[in-house]
């Protein structure tokens, strides 16, 4: 059974069904009580479970710091950051403590959040709200990173990373939460962290992108004379490497696609693994589609500064031309 | 237009054991002589572990340390008033309150031999880590009470920081979020006079740093911490008005008689007169008297507790050698995540092949 569900219903009917699943739940943050949350991903959740939902007062870092004490003592903390352009007010209790606590204490304490948080640009908002730091939190050992695309993701990796013992940053692109329906299954239905969506298969190029970027790839897919394969890894830490490294052994070319800045992206990293155990599999050098390296423009620039289909139809074109 | 007051609040100060060992009857808390002694021992206990811990780092056997010299009564009186299952969160300086709550100095010295069994505090035990950045555990203390308060637990939650911590956002939104949240969560703040070598005058303004209480609506109250009794009688009130949601921010007034660590040399920044003052308001010394005077100690009996605190260090001193003997490098792999990450068990692989002399590159 399936339902045609906006991403962003996805997200609060996962909230819901998590929340009835496991009564240590408890899902707090600005604004996410009586307003339901600034897109509403919260909506309703208040009034279902009075006590295991808040409103809280604007302090990121409070919020995260606040989430380690729940953990700790055995709550399931799922706070969200209103713009995870915020989220750098709370970065030094996620970087010190969250990822910390088990290596700290010798895995006998845990902090199993899953910190959710709207990320990337496309709704032409203000300074700060559009930011993509994936990287910066794949860069924090101890922390999983992970980006859903579609609604059907956006509920088996939500439920994924609530269940999962370890603190989950959990990016949701702001550009997809009401910008198609798609498929979601019914009950209980995961997607597991660490293995990435064979988009489509294809036999020339291989394409990774993920949150918007995914659709945006796969656009460009189309209106490139050639056989695209495009992976959706979902997660960026784990990341699924052997799948990319198996296409790239077949496809022989590599595009990486990502909103965020060029210099230390994840996109760099990619390439870095796939130079380190599939160098010889290569015909071209492995192609970067990103963001640049300047603060993200206010929206007036914004259409330039993101990867659109043109950019990375070329992206495409010359991982082909060698 | 005239200005009216808006708000008025005074910061109750408090002291039941004064330096020359007068007692204020009515304040002072009916603690049995057990528990007297108890504290006492705790007290000389680290006092004499920083001691050797000093010592044990000049030979070169630990790394930094940071000692509690002249905090010992702020420490050991408030976790002597926790209850089993409050929770206790701590900074890096807070050997007296670990001693208190059971933990076995052993573990404090690995923690300071570079080793994480020594901040492997566990769950059921309600003691946190050590907390390195400054500030910053006081937001675990405020969720912990917090979580007390969902889960409607009659316990609260005792969180330590400086002086210097009262600078840093983290302190004002701990408190703040506590008052919102109802949180079970005691702030202590011991105000040892010097964050590193900036002295309390530099930190702030305020007169004092209770009254950072009171801009998040919560009690707030200094008591003398180098008074075991006034400490333990405050800190005791104040957790049974967090265990029903009213938090408090206690300001223990105490002294960093050391250094701020083994790194630090304090006559840069402060003179001895200060020192040759405080040295007179020592927290063990006035305790002492106290207890002499109510005949639970004599001469031989100090003795006697010396001789068994010598022994119990020397016990665990040679523990923690042991342990420093077992440790696993590769145990680093293990505690990242819960979880495995495939390229987390490639670099394990890396490491193996580089410890057995591999080139280390794991493909």
């Amino acid at each position: 059974m399936a339902d045609r569900q906006r991403l962003v219903e996805a997200v609060r009917n996962t909230l819901l069904e998590e929340m009835a699943r496991d009564d240590s739940v408890v899902v707090y943050g600005q604004d996410v009580g009586r307003n339901g949350g600034v897109f509403r991903a919260t909506q309703g959740l208040l009034d279902e479970y009075p006590n295991r939902v808040y409103d809280a007062p604007v302090a990121e870092a409070g919020i995260v710091g606040l989430g380690v004490g729940l953990g700790t003592y055995g709550f399931t903390p799922v706070p969200e950051i209103e713009f995870s352009g915020f989220m750098h007010q709370a970065f030094h209790q996620l970087q010190q403590h969250v990822a910390r606590l088990r290596s700290r204490t010798r895995g006998e304490m845990n902090c199993p959040m899953t910190i959710r948080a709207p990320y990337g640009g496309g709704i032409r908002a203000l300074e700060h709200h559009s930011e993509s730091f994936e990287a910066g939190y794949a860069h924090t050992p101890g922390l999983k990173v992970v980006v859903p695309s579609t609604p059907a993701d956006a509920k088996g990796l939500l439920a994924s990373s609530i269940r999962d013992p370890d603190p989950v940053v959990f990016f949701e692109p702001t550009r997809l939460y009401r910008a198609f329906r798609g498929e979601v299954p019914e009950g209980d239905y995961t997607v597991s962290l660490g293995e990435a969506d064979v988009v489509q298969a294809g036999d020339d190029v291989t394409v990774v992108a993920w949150g918007a970027m995914r659709h945006r790839a796969l656009d460009a897919a189309e209106n490139v004379d050639a056989s695209v394969e495009l992976i959706d890894p979902r997660s960026i830490v784990p990341f699924d490497t052997e799948t990319v490294l198996a296409s790239v052994r077949k496809t022989g070319r590599c595009v990486v696609v990502h909103e965020a800045p060029k210099t230390g992206g994840m996109a760099a990293e990619i390439t870095a693994r796939i130079n380190d155990r599939a160098l010889y599999y290569l015909e071209a050098p492995v192609q970067r589609v990103t963001g640049y390296d300047v603060p993200y423009p206010l929206f007036a620039r914004e259409d330039e500064y993101v990867p659109d289909e043109d950019r990375i139809r070329r992206g495409i074109e010359r991982a082909l031309s060698d | 237009m005239p200005r009216e007051t808006a708000y008025e609040h005074s910061i109750d100060h408090v002291q039941v054991l004064s330096p020359d060992g007068s007692v204020d009857s009515e304040l002072a808390p009916d603690l049995s002589e057990d528990d007297l002694l108890e504290m006492y021992w705790t007290m000389k206990r680290s006092r004499r572990l920083d001691e050797r811990a000093i010592a044990l780092q000049r030979r070169g056997e630990l790394g930094t340390y940071a000692p509690a010299v002249g905090q010992e009564a702020a420490q050991v009186a408030s976790a002597h008033a926790l209850a089993d299952e409050d929770w206790m969160v701590t900074s890096f300086r807070e050997t007296p309150a670990y001693l208190a709550r059971g933990t076995p100095p052993r573990m404090l010295l690995w923690y300071a031999m570079g080793m994480e069994e020594g901040s492997a505090t566990t769950r059921e035990s309600r003691t946190m880590p050590p907390s390195i950045p400054v500030g910053s555990q006081a937001l675990h203390g405020a969720g912990l009470g917090w979580a007390q308060e969902i889960a409607g637990e009659d316990a609260a939650s005792l969180v330590y920081f400086g002086d210097g911590a009262t600078s840093e956002g983290d302190v004002y939104e701990a408190a703040n979020l506590a008052g919102v949240f109802d949180a079970h969560t005691v702030f202590l703040c011991q105000n040892n006079h010097y964050a590193i070598s900036v002295p309390r005058a530099q930190q702030t303004r305020a007169e004092t740093l209770a009254q950072k209480a009171l801009a998040a609506g919560i009690e707030g109250v200094q008591v003398d911490g180098n008074d075991a009794l006034g400490t333990y009688a405050v800190v005791r009130d104040a957790l049974a008005s967090a265990r029903d949601g009213d938090p408090v921010f206690v300001e223990a007034l105490t002294y960093r008689r050391s250094l701020h660590t083994t790194s630090d040399d304090p006559s840069v920044y402060r003179h001895e007169e200060e020192e040759q003052e405080w040295e007179t308001r020592d927290p063990i010394a006035r305790f002492e008297t106290y207890l002499r005077d109510r005949e639970l100690l004599d001469d031989d009996r100090i003795s006697d507790v010396e001789a068994s605190i010598e022994d119990d260090l020397r016990g665990e001193i040679e523990a923690a050698n042991e342990g420093r003997e077992a440790v696993d490098a590769e145990e680093m792999f293990d505690y990242a995540f819960e979880t495995p990450i495939p390229e987390l068990e490639r670099q394990r692989a890396e490491f193996r092949d580089a410890v057995s002399g591999g080139d280390g590159d794991g493909r």
